[in-house]
């Protein structure tokens, strides 16, 4: 028998019961769906967590306070106290591949405009630091070096924040309150929303003079962070290696003990984003994935419904020289038929949500070819794995016995 | 006529070629268990090309199981049967199978078509399973329906026919590939004495054609349109004897009362 006439008789027998059919492919259509939008949505992150990283400027570098073990417990980065303010003027005064760099620390806060109250992250740092994130200010206009030295209650405000805050007005020239300090509002942030990289909102913050923060907010010198731009993307290494061998000299670690602090340049964090964006959609992937099994189940369920109700047919079938190998192909033909038509409706489904979750996050639209392929392959392969033994069973059955069955 | 691979046993030849079913001292057994049941014990029969036979016997004398084997849907326990020369018993599943298609039409008491299925389609079906093209099997299943007398009928369903109607679809469906021979097992088992009497009109318009017709009933009045009867008890051979003064079965209808169809 031909492959389209056993096409075509899958199709009919698949026909005649409509509802079953689609429940059946239901199981694969949310499966098949379900791993398309989730890898669009892992691909999208790495896209745009990429995105982000180079808008950052490519010769970028971040030093932090490391990480120390204490007692045997592994602390978070930040948790030295060894980066300090001389740290950074060393920095900038002995390694030549450094262009640029702004001290900084942080500290969550409770900020209130009137009625309103919104907890944040306060930053404090220099005036460069705009120009070293190349974040320009969408209003207002930074703080200065001498309300650095001044510590002056000056603040630049995210856009999430301003949106919390004030709304319709006019943030500039307002009067907020950060743990109780009255601080003046001089600028607002452009967006930049969410970091694909980090997973966090980059515009709920607040930047204050760093003087401000230590001695009115954290009551802390230490830094917990340096920006750094080196002199061009290729010096970034250069950069790198001379702010680490620098810093160890200055915090006397020895050689064979581990720094107490971290310098990522641009390309490291690029690496750890994809990374962990690959981790992600993996991640994603496999769950999804579960369900497209289920949806092999179900196939295998109902083939197995199918087989018992139609005994007779296929007595009829064998008795009029239909072979075991024709039966077998008849059965599997339609599971397969079922997986693929579910695949189909499955990648719309999958397309489709692909785009409303990339829309609603801001990220990039990435419907990958490969999902799709791989789809296609996939509910192919469900079809036919668990195709196979309601197909066998359909085949192995006795034609007398089939035909005398009621 | 397809071509059915040659079993590697010789068949025995019987020089005769008007002979096309040999069975030799064939027995068939089920084990259930710890009971062994005989339903064959040794049957040995000869049928020539053109003969009209009616198989007879009380319900359990093994009368299905013989056209079970005849129709290559099961296989003897023991004994040889040979199928216009071919020794079956020795064939493959696959072999069995075509040979089902294309040299053996079977027709059942219960008419066995697929429901939801045009009457056209149902006796198409053993043409897909044959390298028959597809334009090539419709205008087969058109002439076997019309031959049957359904040519007005080709489009309804089986829901949609009467019982007769129905045998006769499965009659077209049995001579659609063109077989050797036609085997019935209890065709008019369902149906009432004047649609039995037609089928038998069929039976024969189709014998007189040249075709071979096997068929088992327990009616007497529908095997004396044979032209021979064999008569089984448990599971042998009783009595094989030609049939004298057999009707015709378009001349009996006639002097049958019409029912409205
Ligand atoms: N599949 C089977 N398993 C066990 N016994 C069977 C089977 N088929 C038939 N028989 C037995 O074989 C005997 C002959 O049956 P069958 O050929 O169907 O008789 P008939 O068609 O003449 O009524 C009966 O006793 C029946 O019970
Ligand atoms: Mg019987």
């Amino acid at each position: 028998m031909d492959l389209l006439a056993i096409i075509r008789i899958a199709m009919r027998a698949l026909a005649r019961n409509k509802l079953r059919s689609s429940l059946t492919m239901l199981g694969i259509i949310i499966g098949v769906g379900a791993v398309i939008a989730m890898v669009s949505v892992g691909q999208g992150a790495q896209q745009q967590a990429q995105q982000q990283i180079a808008a950052m400027g490519s010769n970028m570098l971040f030093v932090g306070a490391g990480t120390v073990t204490r007692g045997g417990m592994r602390m978070g980065w930040g948790a030295t106290k060894t980066l300090i303010y001389d740290d950074m003027l060393a920095i900038l005064r002995e390694c030549p591949a450094v262009q640029a760099a702004a001290p900084g620390s942080q500290s969550g806060a409770q900020v209130v405009f009137g009625n309103d109250n919104w907890a944040t992250q306060v930053n404090g740092t220099e005036p460069q630091y705009f120009d070293i994130r190349s974040w320009p200010l969408a209003e207002g206009s930074s703080f200065t070096q001498d309300d650095v030295n001044m510590a002056a209650n000056v603040a630049v405000i995210g856009e999430t924040v301003r949106k919390n805050l004030f709304g319709a007005t006019d943030p500039i020239g307002q009067t907020i309150r950060i743990n109780n300090l009255p601080f003046k509002v001089v600028g607002v942030l452009t967006a930049k929303g969410t970091s694909a990289a980090m997973g966090n909102d980059q515009d709920d913050t607040i930047i204050v003079p760093i003087t401000t923060l230590q001695k009115k907010i954290t009551g802390q010198d230490w830094l917990r962070w340096i920006m750094v731009s080196a002199i061009s993307r290729e010096a970034s290494y250069t950069a790198q290696q001379q702010i680490t061998a620098l810093l160890r000299d200055r915090h006397r670690i020895r050689p064979g003990s581990d720094d107490d602090f971290m310098v990522r340049n641009l390309a490291d964090m690029a690496d750890l984003a994809d990374q962990q964006a690959q981790l992600f959609t993996v991640l994603l992937a496999s769950i999804a994935s579960i369900s497209l099994i289920v949806g092999g189940i179900g196939i295998m369920n109902i083939m197995l419904v199918s087989v018992t109700e139609r005994t007779r047919e296929i007595g009829i079938r064998m008795a009029i020289g239909a072979t075991e190998g024709d039966v077998q192909q008849q059965f599997l033909v339609e599971a397969i038929v079922l997986s693929l038509v579910g695949g189909a409706v499955g990648i719309m489904v999958g397309t489709g949500a692909s785009f409303l979750i990339t829309q609603t996050l801001g990220w990039p639209v990435l419907v990958s070819p490969t999902a799709i392929g791989a789809a296609v392959i996939f509910s192919m392969a469900v079809g036919i794995f668990f195709g196979f033994y309601p197909a066998r069973k359909a085949a192995r059955l006795d034609p007398i016995e089939a035909l005398r069955y009621e | 006529m397809a071509t059915i691979s040659q079993p590697a046993v010789p068949p025995i030849t019987t020089s005769d070629h008007r002979v096309i079913i040999q069975v030799e001292d064939v027995h068939k057994y089920y084990d259930l268990g710890e009971t062994r049941v005989h339903a064959l014990r040794g049957v040995s029969v000869t049928i020539q090309r053109g003969e009209f036979v009616a198989i007879m016997g009380a319900s359990g004398s093994g009368k299905s199981t013989f056209m079970n084997i005849m129709g290559c849907l099961d296989k003897p326990s023991s004994g040889r049967y040979l199928l216009e020369g071919i020794e079956v018993s020795q064939l493959s599943k696959k072999d069995l199978a075509a040979i089902r298609n294309r040299k053996i039409g079977f027709v059942f008491q219960g008419f066995n078509l697929l429901s939801r299925t045009t009457a056209q389609e149902n006796v198409e079906l053993p043409t897909l399973y044959a390298q028959v093209s597809k334009e090539e099997g419709q205008k087969r299943a058109r002439e076997a329906l019309e031959l049957v007398g359904l040519g007005d009928r080709m489009l309804h369903f089986p829901s949609q026919l009467s019982g007769g109607q129905q045998q006769r679809v499965a009659v077209a469906r049995a001579l659609v590939n063109r077989p050797s021979i036609l085997l019935a097992d209890e065709p008019t088992g369902n149906l009432d004495s004047r649609t039995s009497v037609e089928i038998m009109e069929v039976f024969q318009k189709l014998n007189d054609g040249g075709l071979t017709v096997v068929l088992v009933t327990h009616e007497a009045d529908v095997a004396q349109f044979a032209k021979r009867s064999i008569q089984f008890r448990d599971g042998k051979i009783r009595r094989d004897e030609p049939i004298v003064n057999r009707p015709v079965a378009a001349e009996v209808l006639k002097s049958l009362p019409t029912l409205e169809d």
